[in-house]
């Protein structure tokens, strides 16, 4: 039939509106504000080095954590009834109707020098203990404008992002497949090592891109939470658009790195993941 | 599998805490009598009435609802006959119409939003200095370069939904009803459409969730004098910290749980109309 | 009877550059049960799809009473079919998928709900109007798919290994069951499938086909008992063929001996294919039989064992007898003349 010519309005509209714009970040990559080709925008990148260190370092940070809080959580989920689960998704992924502004939003008066959390270790005399015997002056802990609130944003942000996938595929898993291991032997911790887990690798797998790729690209949250103290790859780019820096070339440079980078990483590791069918859902 | 024990219940409940404790704060304070975030003074709903007169936040929930309703019905659209479009196709060319569909998806929000930005500042720039020049019309971005961003980070989220629909029809779903007569506009709005009309229906509300959250592409996409709730709000936190937000997000909040509540309650009555029925007609035969 | 009502000339098909079927000559009788029989490939599917209007061909002429009716539409042809997976609509209830054909021609009401109850009637589904799509059977889905094709009173009804997915008990019913109704409504029904023993036991006519042509038409006695070469042969039912000679008229020599057979009209010396059925050989002491061979292994097949015998020229007779004999057993085998079928090679 030539139900297939359906498609040709969405392809154009992909070729404008996707591959256009992405060979728009090459060629303004490549060129400097004269026009030219050059590859000074990649030389003046390395004096950001530092950002991109500390963009990948917080975000590696982020998803390791969201890891190690997910994959239990998604673990325990699956084991529990069919109606607790379905309560459990519906409860995580609820705050994620939330538009992410106000979510972070609302850790920073959770998180203030002044904040929820300092005034009420403050009334319970918390504060007054340490001091007296630590002899130190403290009033409060300074946890916002730290790099450790930015990841506390990360992980808060994106951990529906890996206990979902994971919860999915573990649940998928043929609990006859579970008892075969058993059967043949295998105790609870050789059951969960050799056959469940590889088994969820592939939830695993989306997990990290889903948590991975807007933590490492992120700008909102280091601006509301790092207050400015930590820079990020997202506030830098973000700076090269718009505001005082302005210089779309280098923005573009620093954008394509990114992806490269991002995209290798996520081939290495789906390469490691064997070629499995990585789940983007 | 075996059942969890009381270590690994804490754990839940304590992720639950985790995830929620901060927007009950938010909520909480959204009704405090003071400008405080953090000291409780005294029930109020100065915020609420504040919030509501305040037209900034009121034209930007304006132009987000209707920049989302319009991403959503051109999107849905769209996103159907490509769907539709691609699954008809051979394995070649629909893997590779995939893997673009695929880009807004996996790529960056923010490199979505620059590579956007760039083609718009481009197409404008251009526009303006010929045919603008000549006709005397400036372009600018706005609430059509809005449009066009939204939409197009809608449409994947589309197919992705409509597409395991098709995939779940009979492959002959169509020919039955061209052999039964019906002409193929017939077959497609009578069987078809209908087949997959719960992928449609989930694209459309996933197309219309995705514009009304979305932020980054938003910011980079809008130019200056448009400007979205989710714009607002980044704008508010960074520059006049009020409880207004409090009240806005605990308004916000109250509405996507009352529409989930109906859309919940809706679809699990039908499940029990139906299963009664179906255990009625058991019972006669 | 016997009046022609389809005809496929010369009618070929290339997907992708594939011949997919090779000039196919075919006629189909009104009311007759026709069944084209082959393996998955053969064709079966892209003649069937061509006669329904859903495939095109790239040569050769459709006719449909006389008339040319290559490119009408499916809907608007008097042809019916039922699909290898049913394709019920699954967003109506039984009554409207079955109604759906007559809601397209725009049958008055009153019409519909009888011709509708008559049709689920007939395939043993009355009372099951409201019940969705989904709450069926295998059996019971497939039913429905037959009334909601029967209901259009179409002149021919087509159907696409519509027992496949039934387990073998049902599928045994259903054959009797379709039989029943074929000849009920009295139309022509055009079955295709790859299960031999279903097209013998269904078929008024059965066309054999194999790599885009078709290899033989025939009744099903025909076709068992005369195939008229080693693919139908093979096909139909389990034989023994081997390589022969044909060294006069009646006379074949295979496995180191000439037989007598009934067949005659070949070169001289010609090479030929044997076909002797497992059931036709019989079994004597070694010294007795044609063929000395030994028994190689056994399997119970319920009324009758089927032995391997391996004979001395290395080729493995294929022999079903009530009688069990040791593997390892030297035993002898014999056929009658006129069990011996002498076949061109292709």
């Amino acid at each position: 039939m030539k139900k297939k010519f359906l498609a040709i309005p969405y392809v154009i509209w992909m070729a404008i509106f996707v591959i256009v714009p992405l060979l728009l970040v090459v060629g303004y990559a490549f060129t400097t504000r004269d026009g030219g080709f050059s590859l000074e925008n990649f030389q003046t990148m390395t004096q950001y080095w530092p950002v991109f260190l500390t963009s990948f370092r917080l975000a590696l940070i982020a998803t390791l954590i969201c890891l190690l809080i997910g994959y239990p959580v998604a673990y325990w989920i699956s084991r529990e009834s069919a109606n607790v689960r379905r309560i459990a998704m519906v409860l995580i992924m609820l705050p994620m109707w939330m538009n992410f502004l106000l979510r972070t939003y609302a850790w920073m008066s959770l998180l203030e020098n002044t904040g929820i959390i300092n005034t009420f270790l403050q009334n319970i005399g918390f504060f007054n203990l340490i001091n007296r015997i630590f002899g130190t002056e403290i009033e409060y802990f300074h946890m916002i404008n730290t790099p450790g609130a930015v990841v506390l944003g990360m992980v808060y942000n994106y951990l529906p992002f890996m206990i979902m996938p994971i919860t999915t595929v573990i649940e998928k898993i043929d609990p006859s497949v579970v008892e075969a291991a058993e059967d043949l032997g295998a105790n609870g911790v050789q059951t969960f090592g050799r056959v469940i887990f590889p088994l969820s690798l592939p939830g695993v797998l989306s997990g990290i891109t889903m948590v991975f790729i807007p933590s490492v690209s992120t700008f909102a949250i280091s601006s509301l939470l790092g207050g400015g103290m930590t820079l990020l790859l997202g506030d830098l780019i973000q700076t090269q658009f718009y505001g005082s820096a302005y210089n779309p070339h280098l923005g573009s440079a620093i954008s394509l790195v990114m992806m490269v980078i991002v995209l290798v990483m996520m081939a290495i590791m789906n390469h490691f993941g064997e070629g499995e069918e990585t789940a983007i859902y | 599998m075996k059942k969890n024990g009381v270590f690994s219940r804490l754990a839940l409940l304590l992720t639950a805490v985790f995830l929620y404790a901060p927007i009950v704060v938010l909520i909480v304070f959204s009704f405090n009598s003071s400008k405080s975030r953090t000291v409780w003074t005294g029930f109020s709903l100065e915020w609420y009435r504040d919030l509501f007169e305040d037209s900034r936040i009121l034209s930007a929930l304006i132009t987000t609802l209707e920049v989302s309703v319009l991403a959503m019905i051109i999107s849905t659209v769209l996103g159907t006959m490509a769907a539709i479009g691609f699954f008809n196709m051979k394995k070649r060319p629909r893997s590779v119409c995939m893997a673009v569909n695929n880009i807004p998806m996996t790529n960056a929000d923010i490199i979505t939003g620059v590579s956007l930005m760039l083609l718009f500042v481009f197409a404008i720039g251009v526009f303006n200095s010929t045919l603008g020049s000549v006709t005397g019309t400036e372009l600018k971005m706005g609430f059509g370069t809005l449009l066009l961003a939204h939409i197009t980070f809608d449409i994947p989220y589309v197919i992705l939904s409509v597409m395991p629909k098709l995939r779940q029809c009979d492959p002959n779903i169509e020919e039955a009803a061209l052999d039964l007569g019906a002409t193929p506009w017939q077959a497609f709005t009578k069987v078809v459409l209908p087949e997959i009309q719960p992928g449609v229906v989930n694209g459309a509300i996933m197309a219309f969730t995705m514009s009304v959250d979305d932020f980054v592409i938003s910011y980079f996409t809008a130019g200056s004098n448009t400007s979205t709730l989710a714009m607002e709000i980044y704008s508010m936190t960074r520059k006049r910290i009020s409880p207004e937000i409090n009240a806005l997000s605990t308004l916000l909040f109250a509405v996507v749980l009352s529409l989930l509540a109906v859309v919940n309650i809706r679809s699990a009555q039908q499940e029990r109309a139906a299963a009664r029925r179906e255990a009625e007609l058991r019972q006669k035969n | 009877m016997s009046k022609e009502l389809i005809r496929l000339n010369e009618v070929s098909m290339i997907f992708d550059e594939d011949l997919v079927l090779d000039r196919i000559n075919l006629y189909i009788n009104d009311a007759e049960f026709l069944t084209l029989l082959g393996p998955s490939g053969c064709g079966k599917t892209t003649t069937l799809r061509i006669i329904g209007g859903f495939q095109t061909p790239t040569s050769g002429d459709v006719l449909f009473d006389g008339n040319r009716i290559n490119d009408l539409p499916p809907y608007k042809r008097q042809i019916n079919t039922v699909f290898q997976k049913y394709a019920l609509f699954t967003h109506m209830n039984i009554y409207e998928n079955v109604a759906f054909g007559l809601r397209i021609s725009k049958t008055p009401e009153a019409e519909v709900r009888q011709r509708v109850k008559e049709a689920l009637s007939m395939v043993n589904l009355s009372g099951f109007e409201k019940r969705s799509t989904t709450s069926l059977s295998g059996g019971q889905q497939q039913r429905v798919a037959i009334a909601r094709a029967i209901v259009n009173r179409p002149k021919v009804l087509l159907l696409d290994e519509p027992l496949g997915a039934l387990d073998l008990k049902l599928r045994k019913e259903m054959q009797t069951e379709l039989k029943k109704i074929q000849q009920q409504v009295g139309i022509t029904f055009i079955y295709v499938t790859h299960d031999q023993e279903e097209a013998l036991t269904m078929s008024d006519t059965i066309v054999v086909m194999n790599e885009g042509r078709i290899q033989q038409i025939g009744t099903p006695l025909d076709i068992y008992n005369e195939p008229k070469n080693a693919f139908v042969a093979n096909f139909i039912g389990e034989s023994n063929i081997v390589d022969a000679i044909m060294e006069e008229d009646y006379k074949v020599t295979f496995s180191g001996r000439t037989f007598d057979c009934v067949d005659r009209g070949f070169a001289r010396r010609e090479r030929v294919d044997v076909v002797v059925r497992p059931e036709d050989l019989l079994i004597s002491g070694p010294a007795e039989g044609q063929i000395a061979g030994t028994v190689e292994n056994i399997v119970f097949k319920g009324i009758y064992y089927e032995m391997m015998i391996r004979a001395a020229d290395g080729y493995a007779w294929k022999v079903q007898n009530t009688h069990a004999y040791d593997v390892g057993t030297r035993l002898g085998l014999s056929v009658e003349p006129e069990n011996i079928q002498v076949m061109h090679k292709n």
